[in-house]
């Protein structure tokens, strides 16, 4: 059992994660150095957690939808809705709670229109959210007219930069958030079948499975956890700003999806490496910003590492290196039986 | 001309896979003007052989001749200068743009570096004349019936390359006016001295239009003879290199006492797709039904099951009426579906073999009764043995299966739910001979456990030899329903036959 | 009627119903000033929108044109004011870089058999990078050849002009169409979107048809960032952020299948008007606000796509209906 354990560990994304904090560390000497300062941790380590959280959270939700063979592209929109939503609520006057509530309401509101247009109306995922995503910053503008509304409200504020057992408060919701999510979709049936629909949905639905629930459900999940990122985000800079909120974090949340092994045509996810690939995007902009590269030169770092995953996982690779590892993981399954 | 004759030839072909050898040392040899039908199970070596001739594959041994000079063929399109063309199963056109530019794309005729629409549209009409289609070449090739993209397919192929056209299961989606129609269009190529490989699984149709037969198995060449020399038993001898288990079952089912009423469908329809029909089904029965593609036996096993609801009529499942408004609500009241087109529809071939298996079941059971993977495996296990799957693992993904395997696979799916009533839609379509057996001795089976079927087949004899009864469709009606003394394939013809004023192709 | 042109009609009847009731409301609207003023400032969407009709008809996406432009300001703007080069060599330069950018994408898109969107994405996060790390201020633009061009107009009656980045965008419009709907890389184009393995099996180039439309599409948008620098004098490596998301509305607007394989390169220009024609009412409005644009165009986009969805869902062939799970 504990070999299996260890088989798993040897997987290539968290063997990359490894691979980037060692270069971080080389580049950056005290890049490992946690401090106790406050009651909570502090340290890059610990900023990798924190700042890495909503792409995290993103990706969460993300990581459903891309395995019913469809994509979100609304979800940084969805952000700044929520965002502004939050925000604008508080500073009406409304206690921190309904606000919260309110603006997660809407995030699951964003993901049920997003699920209706793809479940309900059958148009292709990629084109059904970018509707939202070319109208969401105009809502968030509209709830915000315009402005950065800022606030003071504690619990917010709480939620964007508190801390929970040491950890960052936007940490500790990334990890219930992974934990509640695994669990639903792997000791339910619901992970066999968004894999089921996103490899065959015609055969889903013959074989009695109801691909329209799930997919509106993938949806509104994703519309949840953008919800819930926007309300991180804009706790953290303790205001909602429409036009900058979550700008190209869907980008983010699908890189970490796809690093994360979970291909882009559908079927097999793993929402735990999905997190682990939005560590590794984060672990590498912050190994930029420690090491004193300009930020913008994290852009063409990403790049990079989109051309590398798709030379990884292109035909092409497998065609030239075959399946090696997978024979290896076959042996230490059998081992561990 | 050439020493041998021969248009096209293989001369001791060998393809080698990993350590799996496709073709071993095979000669095939074509006439001009010959109609030459390859023969052989899943697996036999046809298409590889087809790849190698099209230039698809090139051979590891070997050599491939063109009027006797041996050739190196990189791809398709270099063998089609070669002469050589192909028209697949799937019509592989494009159904957005128009039949001219269907049967011009890349070499249209050009002024000053622009197409020439008119002159393209012209010519097409001229040539669409001679394959006997009288159509808009300016109109969307997707908005015509399938038989006309296949005539235009091959209007194309022959256009292109006109010495060798290769037909690779050409007629798999056809109906029966419509595969005459493309045998018309194939004699007259014949006429013109255009060699003609036909590839297939109907022995009917090799019969009605093919000079000689090739014949493949397990990669070998196994024999090349004229098909005035062979009967239809010879052929499948050389096939299977052995009789097959269910032929000479042809005798009728024996009148058995019918079990209780299980279902029964009053008015049972659906607009724009099936007439209302009437039928009622017993435990322990198979009820075949026959028609041709197109007369809407796919569209009423769809509406039984709920695929397509019914929007007139009642149905009672064991007396109590009740509404089957899709699959799941047919699933929850025991009823499985095998669909035709088993890629399309049937399997999800990313997932592994076991859930595959259980994913009906676990369908059943919910989003929140979720069967552990040891259950899992316990209950693939059981119906994988049962059915003979031969795979080397449950977890291996199932598109890795042969087509007979993964209807197996799909069979044991509607198995594990433990059902009362199977609707299996051209179970044998397209497999192996094999798991064709497999899948008869289980039909069987099953109605002697006292399930009801519903079988939809192409296959006369083989209807005839499990069905109790034999429910006819023609023109989306239910037409006749036969018992006892009227199941042969004669009746059933004539009934498929009879007052066809209303066809068209 | 071509169901492919059902859409195309619809783009029509509501851009004439749009602009009627626009000058209705605002006399003002109906002069040759406004429609002048429409192409000029216009122009580098328009032509961005051309090279996105050729990649979405072909059944792909591309992010990255937005960056693309920046980048060629950017590029354009060092080469100029730093260098000392000559615009038009800067320009020369500038289209081949971006010939080589589209080049490749096309080539990783074909070689590694992965959707266009993710290989785009990358290119985006590339050419934004490369602008960044080039220079993260505005550069200036004082040529005496951009002057020139600026000077460039045709006067028409009642005070209008047709500037040269206008009419550059209408040639690239008549030229785009003729590509599209009269040659053989336009039909290639076309099979592309239909269906890849038919297209490949019918002896259509695909790889060479992949990096040609990846080409043309960054070529066409360095074009636009080319237009863009003249219309701002300066580059910015944060120009024209968001403006692949425009330039894919404006194509959809203009009736081409966000799938691939049906629509027009003249749909795509009436796509851009109407996007043209929304932010010309909001700023004649006066009391609208910007963000009104953004949920116009959203709500447009819905309602194209729903349209398409009809259209070819209910008449398509053979196809079953969407089965009610």
């Amino acid at each position: 059992m504990t070999r299996r354990m260890l088989g798993r560990l040897a997987n290539p994304q968290l063997l990359a994660l490894v691979g980037v904090l060692l270069i971080n560390w080389l580049l950056f000497p005290s890049f490992f150095r946690v401090t106790w300062q406050d009651g909570r941790l502090f340290g890059s380590v610990i900023d990798v957690l924190n700042r890495g959280a909503p792409v995290a959270i993103l990706s969460i939700g993300m990581v459903g939808v891309i395995a019913t063979k469809g994509v979100d592209l609304s979800v940084g929109a969805v952000m700044a809705v929520a965002g502004a939503v939050a925000a604008s609520l508080v500073v009406a006057g409304y206690p921190a709670p309904v606000a919260v509530i309110a603006a997660l309401l809407v995030g699951l509101l964003c993901g049920l229109w997003n699920g209706f247009l793809v479940a309900v109306l059958d148009i292709q995922p990629i084109v059904a959210t970018l509707v939202l995503m070319v109208a969401g910053r105009g809502i968030a503008q509209l709830i915000t007219q315009g402005f950065i509304v800022t606030f003071n409200d504690p619990l917010l504020i709480f939620i964007g930069t508190g801390s929970f057992l040491g950890l960052p408060m936007a940490t500790v919701i990334a990890l219930v958030l992974l934990v509640l999510v695994t669990l639903l979709v792997r000791k339910t049936a619901i992970g066999l079948f968004i894999e089921a629909v996103g490899v065959n949905r015609a055969a889903a639905s013959l074989a009695g499975i109801r691909s329209r629930m799930l997919l509106i459900l993938v949806y509104a999940l994703s519309g949840l956890c953008a919800a819930i990122a926007g309300i991180i985000v804009a706790g953290d800079i303790r205001g909602a700003d429409a036009n900058n909120a979550g700008l190209w974090l869907e980008l983010d949340a699908i890189l970490a999806v796809v690093i994360g092994g979970t291909s882009l045509l559908g079927g097999r996810f793993s929402v735990p490496l999905a997190v682990v690939g939005a560590l590794i995007i984060q672990a590498m902009n912050t190994g930029i910003l420690v090491s004193g590269f300009p930020p913008e030169f994290n852009l063409i770092v990403k790049a990079g590492m989109i051309i590398l995953i798709l030379l990884i996982q292109s035909p092409l690779a497998t065609r030239i290196a075959p399946r090696r590892p997978q024979r290896a993981r076959i042996g230490v399954q059998r081992t561990a039986k | 001309m050439s020493e041998t004759g021969y248009v096209l030839e293989a001369r001791g072909v060998v393809k080698v896979f990993g350590n799996h050898v496709a073709l071993d040392k095979v000669n095939f040899g074509l006439m001009p003007g010959e109609v030459h039908a390859l023969l052989g199970e899943n697996g036999a070596g046809k298409s590889t052989l087809i790849k190698v001739l099209t230039g698809a594959y090139q051979p590891d041994g070997g050599e491939v001749l063109v009027e006797s000079q041996p050739v190196t063929l990189n791809n398709p399109q270099h063998a089609q200068t070669y002469g050589i063309g192909t028209v697949y199963q799937e019509v592989n056109l494009l159904p957005n743009r128009s039949v001219a530019e269907n049967l011009y794309l890349g070499h249209q005729p050009t002024r000053y570096g622009f197409v020439d629409r008119r002159r393209m549209e012209r010519d097409a009409r001229t040539v669409l004349a001679r394959y006997g289609l009288d159509l808009d070449p300016g109109s969307e090739l997707g908005t015509h019936s399938v038989a006309v993209q296949q005539i235009v397919a091959i209007a194309r192929a022959v256009e292109l390359s006109g010495k060798v056209l290769i037909l690779d299961e050409p007629t798999a989606s056809l109906d029966r006016n419509e595969v005459e129609r493309l045998f018309d269009v194939v004699r007259s190529l014949k006429a013109q001295g255009l060699a003609v490989v036909f590839i297939t699984h109907f022995l009917d149709q090799v019969f009605a239009i093919a000079d000689r037969v090739t014949v493949l198995r397990n990669g070998r060449l196994i024999e090349t003879r004229a098909l005035t020399d062979v009967t239809r038993t010879d052929v499948v001898r050389l096939m299977l290199g052995k009789d097959i288990s269910f032929s000479g079952a042809t005798a009728l089912e024996e009148a058995r006492p019918a079990g209780e009423v299980l279902l029964d469908f009053r008015n049972y329809g659906r607009k724009r797709s099936v007439h209302p029909f009437n039928l009622t089904i017993h435990k322990g029965e198979v009820i075949g039904v026959a028609g041709l593609l197109g007369s809407g036996r796919t569209e009423m096993a769809r509406i039984m099951f709920g695929a397509d609801p019914a929007d007139e009529g009642e149905v009672r499942v064991a007396g109590q009426k009740t509404a089957i408004d899709n699959p799941t609500d047919a699933i929850s009241r025991g009823f499985g579906f095998c669909p035709e087109d088993r890629k399309a529809e049937g399997i999800f071939g990313e997932l592994s073999v076991r859930e595959n298996i259980v994913i009906a079941l676990q369908g059943k059971l919910g989003w929140f009764s979720a069967l552990n993977r040891d259950e899992q495996m316990e209950i693939a296990g059981r119906f994988g043995e049962a059915m003979d799957i031969r795979a080397a693992s449950l977890d291996m993904p199932v598109k890795l299966l042969s087509g007979g395997n993964q209807q197996k696979v799909i069979l044991s799916r509607w198995l594990a739910t433990d059902p009362a009533f199977l609707i299996l839609d051209e179970p044998t379509r397209g497999i192996d001979v094999g798991a064709h057996a497999e899948i008869v001795r289980t039909i069987n089976r099953l109605r002697d456990e006292g399930l009801a079927l519903v079988v939809i087949s192409s296959e006369l004899d083989e209807v005839v030899a499990y069905s109790s009864r034999i429910v006819v469709m023609r023109d989306r009606e239910m037409v006749a329903e036969l018992h006892g003394e009227n199941i042969n394939p004669g009746v059933i013809v004539q009934a498929i036959a009879s007052n066809q004023t209303g066809a068209s192709a | 009627m071509s169901r492919s042109l059902r859409p195309l009609l619809a783009t029509a009847v509501i851009f004439a119903i749009a602009y009627g009731l626009s000058v209705m409301q605002f006399p003002g609207m109906f002069s040759t000033r406004v429609l002048g003023n429409f192409l000029t400032d216009n122009a580098f969407l328009g032509i961005t929108a051309v090279g996105m009709t050729f990649v979405i008809l072909s059944g792909g996406i591309d992010l990255s044109v937005g960056a693309v432009i920046g980048f060629t300001g950017v590029l354009v703007a060092v080469l100029i004011s730093w260098m000392g080069l000559h615009p038009l060599v800067a320009f020369a330069i500038a289209l081949i870089v971006a010939a080589v950018f589209g080049g490749l994408m096309g080539l990783a898109i074909h070689a590694l058999e992965v959707p266009s969107f993710i290989v785009t994405l990358a290119g985006m996060f590339l050419a934004r990078g490369g602008a960044s790390v080039i220079t993260q201020d505005s550069v200036p633009i004082n040529h005496p050849f951009y002057d020139w061009i600026s000077d460039l107009l045709i006067r028409l009656p009642g005070g209008g002009r047709l500037s040269f980045i206008g009419l550059l965008m209408i040639a690239v419009f008549v030229v785009g169409a003729l590509v599209a709907h009269r040659t053989r890389f336009g039909s290639y184009v076309y099979a592309l979107g239909g269906n890849t393995v038919s297209a490949s099996l019918m002896g259509v180039p695909v790889a060479r048809t992949t990096v040609a439309v990846y080409m043309l599409s960054s070529v066409l948008a360095a074009l636009a960032g080319i237009v863009f620098s003249l219309y701002t004098s300066a580059g910015y490596p944060l120009a024209a952020v968001g403006v692949e998301l425009d330039a894919i509305s404006a194509v959809v607007i203009g009736g081409t299948l966000l799938a691939g394989g049906y629509g027009f390169v003249l749909g795509t220009f009436i796509g851009v008007m109407l996007l043209g024609l929304v932010q010309t009412y909001i700023i004649f409005d006066g009391t609208l606000s910007s963000w009104w644009t953004k949920i116009v165009i959203g709500v447009l986009l819905f309602l194209f796509i729903v349209l398409q969805r009809l259209i070819f869902a209910a008449s398509a062939p053979g196809e079953k209906v969407a089965e009610k799970a």
